[in-house]
């Protein structure tokens, strides 16, 4: 399959068509048409690569694909004093892991470009087609950094993601907080770029290559540092210093969060399916790297397991129902970075996968939600929406049970494997991850019963004839398309004295063009169901939550074992190097006849065998945990809610802490913003004063000098010139009196000289 | 006996009124003349010492000194009638053109 460069490509240009052309002149149709075409594309031929790549033998699933190149041939000494020749390519390898992400980004990454043309219906023409331009940019970049197979493409994906990122959270640039929030987004995962990028160069210095391949297979032959601090760990260490800016971990999570401002669509696509799982893959195509720095596998782990409570505790407590998920995703992120660290690498990516489905459709249905809502978020005004948005609560409850865990969802699977595999490597992780599993169902299940349970809280509607309405707006769409520049920036929402507003509520007050399709409403008819392109998205999306799960079924259950990790081993195992000189050559060699040594070499001492007893006996558990969390929210959120309200008071501390996000935003401001405010000032008064006190020092020094010689010039050059003119001018103002015009004056002289001379003749001689 | 001294004195003396002439007097037509009397006092000195030393040098130098003599007062008139003619004037202390 020589055309996988083409499945990043054509987001590509749809981004680059709709950028260029569409921004200001396709109508939202055309927009969101070229956008959804481009990934429908996109996705037949991420299929058409995958079903292939499946037909090919177990041990050569791959495919590589070298687009041009992009640093030409140079040739070098290597680390071990041979010379080799370094060449970085635009190349693209598919093989399982990468098939994997591509699938996930290509499918749901489809399935949300026709939620948003939706979603944002109520946008103003221009700015729909940007919407879907930022999109295909970001499924561009996305998949870039996916399908490269080298670290440098890998990292012009890494980057573009973030500026994609950047551009969508801020899509609702007039809004302070968005805009804001798309900066933090952007200057957090800035200092994560920085650990990555350093990584990259020691990767570069100590392997002379950027292949991932090559590099595997280098590392495989270096000995595994488990008692040193080595230069594979501080590689490990600083690629995962990136992961934690670009997936979220602490101490680089407070980015999430507020990356909440943009649209939905964005949420679910970037800030829980694909994006902030880029650091997770990235850890996961360093497995063999990763695998031979134990120490940092362990710190991975622990940084992984920390955050996934921290975040879940924070869910607990929050009423933005989009936040919710936000801290649900981070505290998910957590578990896939515990896998990765207990070295349970295809644990951690089978969870990747699944957590995308029931993720995205989680935001999805958040989304539909709000679009219900009118713009609201908070779900203290939400509440027995079950009967107005029945599919969407279908979908989403399907949703929560697989993010809590309930067989045979897909979640149970993905975290049964990583619980099991923290279990035999480290039971106080293990329990942690219990602990965030049994706050996981309890935060969803919140979630679920103050959205779509007990009584209607939101604000009341007018039953108005909504049929009286598609006239109208047929009225106002003949008028003509160009929405003038949102004068009614953000009516709707200080009117209800919303927490969170956002351009759908404005866009619903003033709507009108969106024209017929028994859908529009001037003044807000009370919740209701979403059209059929966000709820198809939705459905499709649960079908992948159900099943996603039953490719990875535990050995416990299906005698064959778990498909998904036989599937991904390939990627996780150095291929046998045949040379020691790894270099470019081991790339091509692709015969990995005597793979499983090293991979036993490799993964052997974090790899315990779990008995099967033991095995069924987690999963039992896990599903108590699960099950206890959702009873529990239910008791507290739907059957008696005074209960909740009581215990916040109880432990009124435990709570505001809890709100506060434990204040990390407060001791970031106090600490690292504040710090680095106060260094720049006072760079800018070194600046101020030193360089540019040094800048005109010179400067005055240099008039001095000028002055100075200024001064010589006159005083003594000019000085000289006048004083002979002056001399001379004195001089004949005397001598010219001699000139009296006299004739017998000067006779008389004459008379004088001859008398003169004849006596000096007479008397000197 | 009239010796070359007398010859020397009566010169001398006639040198100096020329010269005191040239000096004092202010009409332009006397200060030519006096330089007629100076001219002619070297004449009467060349001819006594072209008499005494017997030798007609001398004798050819005085009518070389008439001639040139002739030829001055010819110019010089002509510029003192020149002269006259723009300025109304003999006057020597008019005659100030060229002064400072």
């Amino acid at each position: 399959m020589q055309y996988i460069w083409l499945i990043p490509l054509l987001p590509g240009l749809g981004a680059a068509i709709n950028g260029l052309v569409g921004i200001r002149s396709f109508s939202r149709k055309t927009a969101g048409y070229l956008a959804c075409t481009m990934m429908v594309a996109a996705l037949g031929l991420a299929l058409v690569a995958f079903v292939q790549l499946l037909g090919l033998p177990a041990e050569s699933r791959a495919f590589d694909v070298t687009l041009a190149q992009w640093i030409p041939v140079i040739p070098q000494q290597m680390h071990d004093g041979s010379y080799g020749h370094f060449e970085v390519t635009w190349g693209f390898r598919l093989d399982p892991l990468s098939g994997m992400m591509l699938l996930v980004v290509t499918g749901i990454g489809t399935l949300i470009h026709i939620y948003s043309t939706a979603y944002m219906a109520d946008e103003p023409r221009g700015g729909f087609a940007r919407f879907f331009c930022y999109l295909n940019l970001f499924c561009f970049f996305m998949l870039m950094l996916v399908l490269g197979n080298n670290f440098l493409v890998m990292f012009v994906g890494w980057e573009g993601v973030g500026l994609c990122s950047y551009l969508l959270i801020g899509y609702w640039y007039e809004k302070k907080s968005a805009s804001d929030a798309g900066k933090k987004a952007f200057i957090t995962n800035r200092v994560g770029d920085w650990g990555f990028v350093l990584g990259v160069f020691l990767i570069y210095s100590v392997f002379g290559t950027f292949d991932f391949r090559a590099v595997q297979n280098a590392a495989a032959t270096m000995p595994v540092e488990t008692a040193h601090f080595g230069i594979l760990s501080a590689i490990c260490i600083l690629l995962f210093v990136g992961a934690t800016g670009k997936s979220a971990q602490i101490p680089l999570y407070v980015w999430l969060p507020d990356a909440m401002e943009g649209p939905t669509p964005v949420s679910a696509l970037i800030h829980a399916a694909t994006m902030v799982t880029a650091g997770v893959y990235m850890v996961g195509r360093n497995a063999v790297l990763f695998s031979h720095a134990p120490m940092v596998m362990q710190i991975v782990a622990i940084v992984g397991v920390l955050t996934a409570l921290m975040a879940a505790s924070i869910g607990l407590v929050q009423y933005d129902i989009k936040r919710v998920l936000a801290y649900s995703t981070v505290s998910q992120l957590g578990y896939m970075f515990t896998a990765m660290g207990v070295g349970a690498f295809s644990a951690g990516a089978f969870h990747l996968m699944t957590h995308a489905f029931f993720k995205a459709l989680l935001f999805l249905g958040s989304g539909s939600v709000i679009h219900a809502m009118g713009g609201e978020q908070d779900m203290r005004r939400m509440g027995a929406l079950k009967k107005y948005l029945p599919v969407t609560f279908v979908t989403m409850f399907v949703g929560t049970l697989a993010i809590a865990g309930i067989p045979p969802f897909s979640g149970f699977f993905s975290k049964d494997e990583i619980l099991a595999q923290a279990f035999a490597h480290n039971k106080a992780i293990w329990v942690l991850a219990v602990i965030t599993a049994f706050m996981t169902a309890f935060y969803m299940y919140r979630l679920i019963a103050m959205t779509f349970f007990g009584a209607y809280r939101g604000p009341a509607w007018e039953h108005a004839a909504a049929h009286a309405h598609p006239a109208d707006a047929k009225l106002a769409a003949a008028h003509g398309a160009p929405h003038p520049a949102d004068p009614h920036a953000h009516g709707h929402a200080a009117q209800q004295d919303h927490e969170v507003s956002h351009g759908i509520a404005d866009a619903h007050a003033a709507h009108d063009d969106h024209g017929g399709g028994g859908h529009g409403h001037g003044p807000w008819h009370g919740p209701h169901e979403s059209p059929r392109p966000m709820t198809i998205p939705l459905m499709a999306l649960a079908v992948g939550a159900v099943v996603a799960g039953f490719v990875g079924i535990p050995k416990a259950i299906l005698p064959s074992g778990s498909a998904i990790e036989h599937f991904l081993e390939p990627s996780f195992t150095a291929e046998r190097v045949v040379e020691s000189n790894a270099g470019l050559q081991a790339r091509r060699e692709s015969e990995p006849a005597g793979r499983r040594e090293e991979a036993a070499e490799a993964e052997g001492e974090q790899e315990h065998e779990l008995s099967t007893g033991v095995e069924w006996g987690l999963m039992g558990f896990s599903v108590l945990v699960a099950i206890g969390g959702i009873l529990l929210a239910r008791t507290f959120y739907q059957t008696n809610p005074e209960i909740s309200e009581r215990l916040a008071e109880r432990f009124a501390g435990a709570h505001r802490t809890l709100s506060n996000k434990y204040y990390v935003d407060e001791l970031y401001n106090g600490t690292v913003i504040s710090g680095t405010m106060a260094s720049g000032r006072g760079l800018w008064a070194f600046d101020r004063n030193v360089v540019d006190g040094a800048v005109n020092g010179s400067s005055w020094l240099t008039r001095f000098g000028a002055w100075l010689s200024g001064l010589t010039d006159r005083a003594l050059v000019d000085g000289a010139v006048n004083f002979i003119g002056r001399l001379i001018q004195e001089s004949s103002y005397w001598f010219r009196r001699v000139q009296t015009g006299l004739v017998q004056n000067y006779a008389l002289l004459m008379l004088f000289g001859v008398f003169a001379f004849v006596s000096i003749y007479l008397f000197v001689r | 006996m009239i010796t070359p001294t007398h010859y020397m004195m009566l010169s001398a003396a006639l040198f100096i009124i020329g010269v005191a002439g040239v000096m004092m007097r202010r009409n332009i037509i006397i200060i030519f003349m006096s330089i007629e009397l100076i001219l002619n006092a070297v004449n009467i000195n060349l001819v006594a010492y072209s008499s005494q030393q017997q030798n007609a040098v001398g004798q050819v130098f005085a009518i070389f000194v008439i001639a040139v003599a002739a030829a001055e007062a010819a110019v010089g008139l002509g510029i003192i009638l020149a002269f006259y003619r723009n300025k109304e004037t003999v006057n020597i202390d008019e005659m100030n053109l060229m002064r400072w």
